[in-house]
């Protein structure tokens, strides 16, 4: 166990002391606010500077009434022909034509630009067309806005989920799929990224040659395991600063830039009564707030950390077994594959359809098959997960890691030290079987 | 004292025997010569001294107490296959590996301090392993397998990659650790280096042991009672006590010839018959190389 502990201090302290890993700390939080900081500046600039394009009409109809939010529109009077000729030696926009028309069958309307008109823009003014005779119909027959506004009605769902004890708790599909996803996401990545360096390490040092005389001190085991706990450390320490890193500078640049980040409208919308129209938008997000600070935030986390540490240790132990097989990161490929198709099956399911229909059966059982748990659990776990589908996964999660570990390490202490073999999945399972 | 015995030690991998009911003992304080083509199943062996891997039978003894874990540090091991980690510091490597070996951490970093002060390489500590040209590297390995002080120290190869200067700092810190009561076992090809430092040999051919004993004993055993004679004029004479086997011609009339005793005279009766015949300018008796036991009796076996 001390020698464990040695090795994994080991592995954690040469990563940690590296530069790489200082830059990858610090630098990929850093970019991240630092592009969406770039982009909200480069929007913000725009909104102050454009100007707004210009569009002539020439409107025989005597319907038009221009909406100016997005163009400035410039009445031309005179006829169509006049426009155009008037249009071809100006750098405006565009010359929009409306003729008579009938408002049960509006036909002919067109518009006249230099470039290609983006769907936007047709978007905009069809929308503005639309609406105008829209208004047109309603009032010839005869009903008044007020009766239109009162027609208006803003509807809101709200779902409250009812729970085993007959507890009420109001949900919202989106917070919980997005922690799902989100938890999902990282925990494919963590195994992935940390994975690979288990197995690189492996390889490292069988190829350095310097594993001989490590296996002389510590059992092969020991290695194995101290290489999967340091580089699972690193991870985890990573991972927490990366997430303290965003959080806090995400903040920063949504303060700066004057964009009010969800829990800051909510404080404002707790500390004063703003305007009306800002008072809604900034109640949803408040609700948004409600409903993420309502779900069993400290379970989420425990079972994210337990899947975390388990996954991470159930396919680490695959990867060692994996590297210490080949000679070089080349001759990986053959066998990576059974570790990543359980990997990439669960990360495909979470978008396909657990996050959809996360109490569907094949949700439930990806969610307890201990290979794809860790991904496809944390996809269901906000949405609430009945207690026994969590115990029995867990179990199995722990009965699985200690299966894979055992088999691994049992291929990997015969793996490290054959240099030079050709390795087919029968020579693996040669090792496997092969006495102390 | 034996230093290590090891008793009817088999150890079957899948499609092989790689040792079969192997039994040596090695005396505490001497260097020992483990001989053996590629192959044979000398590594194997080390692997279970080294309790890398276990034997399927067999029994070993280490200073009269059954192998076990906590022996690992008494025992130093440089492999065949060896290396270090390349991107580590020379002091911190060294100071990890004996921490592997059971030292704390103040005990590994003095004694690596120390030794590297012996091998006039302290201004190394600070770098890392891949800035070392290969010869330094091979110094700290050798560091890295005695600085724990280890009663048995178990060489592989010891002296491949080292140029002729380093080989001889190597060898006198051999000589030193054996002055100092530690037994080496000594796995090499190399026969000059058995002939000159080994005090006991073992040799292994096809996963059994074929000699074992002091190399005076093995040298007396496998001696054909032969003599190189120097002589002025030749002769061909062919009696029942000896038989003329070789004889060729030096100088004009110098020969030099080779001579089987048949019987059981001694040295002296045989020069006397040959003054009767010849002018005797030299006399020695023909002593086996380690070398060439090794290539008879590994020929032998494989005429078997």
């Amino acid at each position: 166990m001390n020698k464990i502990w040695l090795i994994a201090r080991r592995e954690f302290l040469n990563r940690v002391q590296k530069k790489s890993f200082l830059f990858a700390t610090i630098l990929i939080p850093l970019i991240f606010p630092t592009i969406m900081a770039v982009l909200v500046y480069v929007a913000k600039k725009q909104n102050e500077h454009e100007t707004k394009e210009v569009i002539y009409y020439v409107d025989e109809s005597n319907t038009f009434v221009p909406d100016t939010s997005r163009f400035t529109f410039r009445k031309f009077h005179g006829p169509l022909a006049d426009a155009k000729t008037a249009f071809d030696h100006s750098k405006d926009y565009g010359l929009l034509f409306i003729p008579p028309f009938k408002l049960s069958d509006p036909s002919g309307i067109t518009l006249y630009t230099k470039e290609n008109a983006s769907i936007d823009d047709i978007n905009n003014i069809e929308s503005l067309l639309e609406t105008r005779i829209k208004d047109l119909k309603m009032k010839r027959m005869k009903i008044g806005q007020k009766l239109l506004d009162s027609l208006q009605t803003d509807v809101k769902i709200k779902t409250i989920q009812v729970t085993e004890g007959g507890k009420e708790r109001s949900s919202n599909s989106i917070v919980m799929a997005g922690i799902g996803m989100a938890c999902g996401i990282l925990m494919y990545m963590f195994i992935f990224i940390y994975g690979a360096q288990i197995m690189q390490g492996v390889i490292e040092e069988k190829t350095s040659k310097v594993v001989e005389v490590i296996v002389s001190s510590v059992r092969p085991f020991q290695l194995m395991m101290g290489k999967i706990i340091g580089l699972g450390s690193v991870g985890l320490l990573q991972f927490s600063i990366w997430i303290i890193l965003m959080t806090t500078l995400t903040f920063g640049v949504f303060g700066y830039f004057g964009i009010e980040s969800p829990q800051h409208q909510a404080l404002q919308q707790i500390s004063a009564d703003a305007a009306a129209q800002q008072a809604a938008v900034s109640s949803k997000a408040l609700n948004l707030i409600n409903e993420f600070l309502s779900l069993p935030l400290g379970y989420i986390l425990f079972c994210f950390l337990f899947y975390f540490i388990g996954g991470y240790f159930l396919y680490g132990a695959l990867f060692a077994a994996v590297g210490s097989a080949v000679d070089s990161p080349a001759e990986t490929q053959q066998f990576m594959f059974p570790i990543t198709i359980p990997l990439l099956i669960s990360y495909l399911s979470l978008f396909m359809f657990i996050l959809k229909a996360h109490d569907s059966p094949a949700s439930v059982w990806l969610s307890i098959i201990p290979f794809t748990s860790p991904i496809a659990m944390m996809g269901r776990i906000a949405f609430g997960v009945p207690l026994w589908q969590v115990l029995l996964s867990m179990s199995l999660l722990i009965a699985g890691f200690v299966v894979t570990t055992w088999i691994a390490g049992r291929i990997y202490r015969v793996g490290i030290l054959m240099h030079g073999t050709k390795v087919s999945y029968k020579v693996l399972v040669k090792w496997f079987l092969q006495k102390g | 004292m034996e230093a290590l015995t090891a008793t009817n030690i088999t150890k079957r991998f899948t499609n092989h025997v790689a040792l079969d009911k192997v039994s040596l003992s090695i005396p505490e304080k001497t260097i020992f010569g483990l001989l053996g083509p590629n192959g044979a199943g000398k590594t194997t062996l080390i692997r279970i001294i080294n309790q890398i891997i276990n034997a399927d039978s067999g029994e070993i003894m280490l200073f009269g107490e059954k192998l076990q874990e906590k022996h690992i540090g008494e025992i130093g091991y440089l492999p065949e296959e060896r290396g270090l980690y390349k991107k580590l510091k020379v002091g911190e490597q060294l100071v990890y590996f004996a921490q592997l070996k059971g030292l704390s951490k103040k005990d590994a970093t003095e004694k690596s301090k120390a030794w590297m002060r012996k091998f006039d390489t302290v201004d190394w500590w600070g770098k890392k392993v891949e800035d070392l040209s290969k010869g330094m590297a091979q110094k700290i390995q050798f560091i890295s397998t005695v600085m724990h002080e280890p009663r048995l120290i178990i060489l592989d190869e010891p002296f491949s990659g080292f140029d002729p200067v380093n080989a001889q700092v190597i060898t006198r810190e051999i000589l030193e650790l054996k002055e100092k009561g530690c037994t080496v076992i000594f796995s090499t090809h190399r026969m000059e280096t058995v002939e000159d430092l080994c005090d006991h040999v073992v040799m292994i051919n096809k996963s059994q042991k074929v000699l074992e004993g002091s190399k005076r004993e093995v040298k007396e055993t496998y001696k054909t009672n032969a003599y190189t004679v120097e002589h002025r004029g030749s002769f061909s004479i062919t009696s029942d006590i000896y038989e003329l086997t070789e004889q060729k011609k030096l100088g004009d009339t110098m020969f030099q010839s080779t001579i089987h005793v048949k019987n059981k005279i001694s040295p002296n009766q045989l020069i006397r018959e040959l003054t009767t015949v010849t002018e005797v300018h030299s006399f020695v008796e023909k002593v086996p190389t380690m070398s060439e036991i090794f290539i008879n009796l590994v020929k032998g076996g494989n005429n078997e």
